[in-house]
């Protein structure tokens, strides 16, 4: 499943999460973005119970996406026990992130 | 399974190949690392004839739909390396996956240009962009430089005047080389200012992100300006790298060779797109989708000729 994290709801979803969480922060106006949906949807699916995965628009939640300095989209953070550990960039193919990923 | 034809790339050059293989029959494997391609970056698309206005993401899409339905088979992978023993090519991709075809089309197009200057590695994602479209809206009410003269940094500079107070539109001529529509948007847009004939030499923040870069040439009886972002259009660099083992000709810029027929100098490899050096006359999205279905085309002649079509 997944994951529709919010600036409301990132503390008990991102942070207190007890599985690492992937959070692609995307906005509708992104080209790049659009391209990345169907990936995280994908993987999604396919990691659920190992990695919490989901989007978050940063027009609807713009303070996450400034607490984490994120001023160009798609960015993709890793967190695990409440920190970032990995930041992924652009555009990126779904095995390309589960490699960087895989813990 | 060998492919009759895999297409490296998946931008407009490497979907119309698809869909026109698709048409004559061809089994196609597209492999690209970004669906869409290039085109994906850009906000709008006013040029594509019957098409007044589409965002880049959009056409992209639509493109990519139209060759899956007609049979194109769509991965999204980097290729590593190509080989060929007699008449197979053997496609190898980042994750040392194989694919087998009797042709290619190399689409690959281009990649981002970069200054290579200091502290623009460093503030990559922090100031630095390449993508217009993605990130203008994080510099709402901001200043920010966009280097670039040609299309993609005029329309970008529009775009992103959008958003930010002020954009320095910085370019190395003194004369602006983009289409003379965008050209004049940019001159009369008065949140844009142009400065001639400087290039940047370096980009220099605070360790989280940008505050001034450093020119090569006083401006405000300064030799740096202020900024809190620095968007870098200066067109871009023919992906082709993967290509050294098959001995595929290119110039010396790297861009393959190919006459009128989409043709290189190795027999069953044809190249379409922003890759070849044809493209270099015009990099549009229907000269790509132009080059692409000459490619596609000549692959079927190809096979025939040879017998190799499957029957």
């Amino acid at each position: 499943m997944e994951y529709k994290f919010t600036d409301q709801n990132f503390e008990e979803e991102v942070l207190k999460s007890e599985l690492p969480v992937l959070v692609d922060f995307f906005a509708v106006w992104c080209g790049p973005c659009q391209m990345m949906a169907p990936v995280i949807e994908e993987m999604a699916k396919e990691l659920e119970g190992k990695v919490k995965i989901g989007k978050m628009n940063v027009d609807e939640s713009p303070q996450t996406a400034e607490k984490f300095g994120i001023m160009s989209i798609p960015t993709l953070i890793l967190f695990k026990n409440g920190e970032p550990v990995k930041t992924l960039q652009g555009f990126r193919g779904k095995e390309d992130i589960v490699k960087e990923i895989t813990i | 399974m060998l492919y009759d034809v895999i297409i490296i790339g998946s931008g407009p050059a490497g979907l119309t190949a698809s869909i026109y293989t698709s048409r004559y029959k061809l089994s196609n494997l597209v492999i690209g690392k970004l669906p869409g391609g290039t085109i994906t970056y850009a906000d709008k698309v006013q040029n594509f004839p019957g098409v007044s206005e589409i965002s880049g993401v959009q056409l992209g899409e639509k493109m990519l739909s139209q060759a899956k339905v007609l049979g194109g088979e769509i991965v999204t992978e980097n290729v590593k390396s190509l080989g060929k023993n007699h008449d197979v090519f053997t496609v190898a991709s980042e994750y040392d996956k194989e694919y087998q075809s009797k042709t290619l089309i190399i689409a690959s197009g281009t990649g981002r240009r970069k200054l290579n200057i200091p502290g623009e590695g460093e503030y990559v994602g922090k100031g630095v962009s390449y993508c217009t479209n993605c990130d203008a809206p994080f510099f709402k009410n901001k200043t920010v430089i966009l280097v670039g003269g040609a299309n993609s940094a005029c329309s970008g500079a529009i775009h992103l005047a959008e958003y930010a107070q002020k954009v320095y539109l910085v370019y190395r001529k003194s004369e602006l080389r983009a289409e003379p529509i965008w050209v004049e948007e940019v001159k009369s847009n008065p949140k844009i200012e142009v400065i001639y004939d400087t290039n940047l030499l370096e980009i220099i923040g605070d360790g989280s992100k940008v505050t001034q870069v450093k020119l090569d040439k006083e401006i405000n009886r300064e030799m740096s300006l202020p900024t809190d972002g620095v968007f870098v259009e200066i067109g871009g660099i023919p992906t082709s790298n993967f290509l050294s083992s098959l001995e595929v000709e290119m110039d010396k810029s790297g861009y393959i060779v190919v006459n009128e027929e989409m043709v290189t100098n190795v027999q069953g490899v044809f190249a379409a797109g922003d890759v070849t050096n044809k493209s270099l006359v015009l990099q549009q999205t229907v000269t790509a989708c132009a080059q692409g279905a000459i490619a596609g085309y000549s692959v079927f002649k190809y096979l025939k000729q040879n017998k190799r079509l499957t029957k």
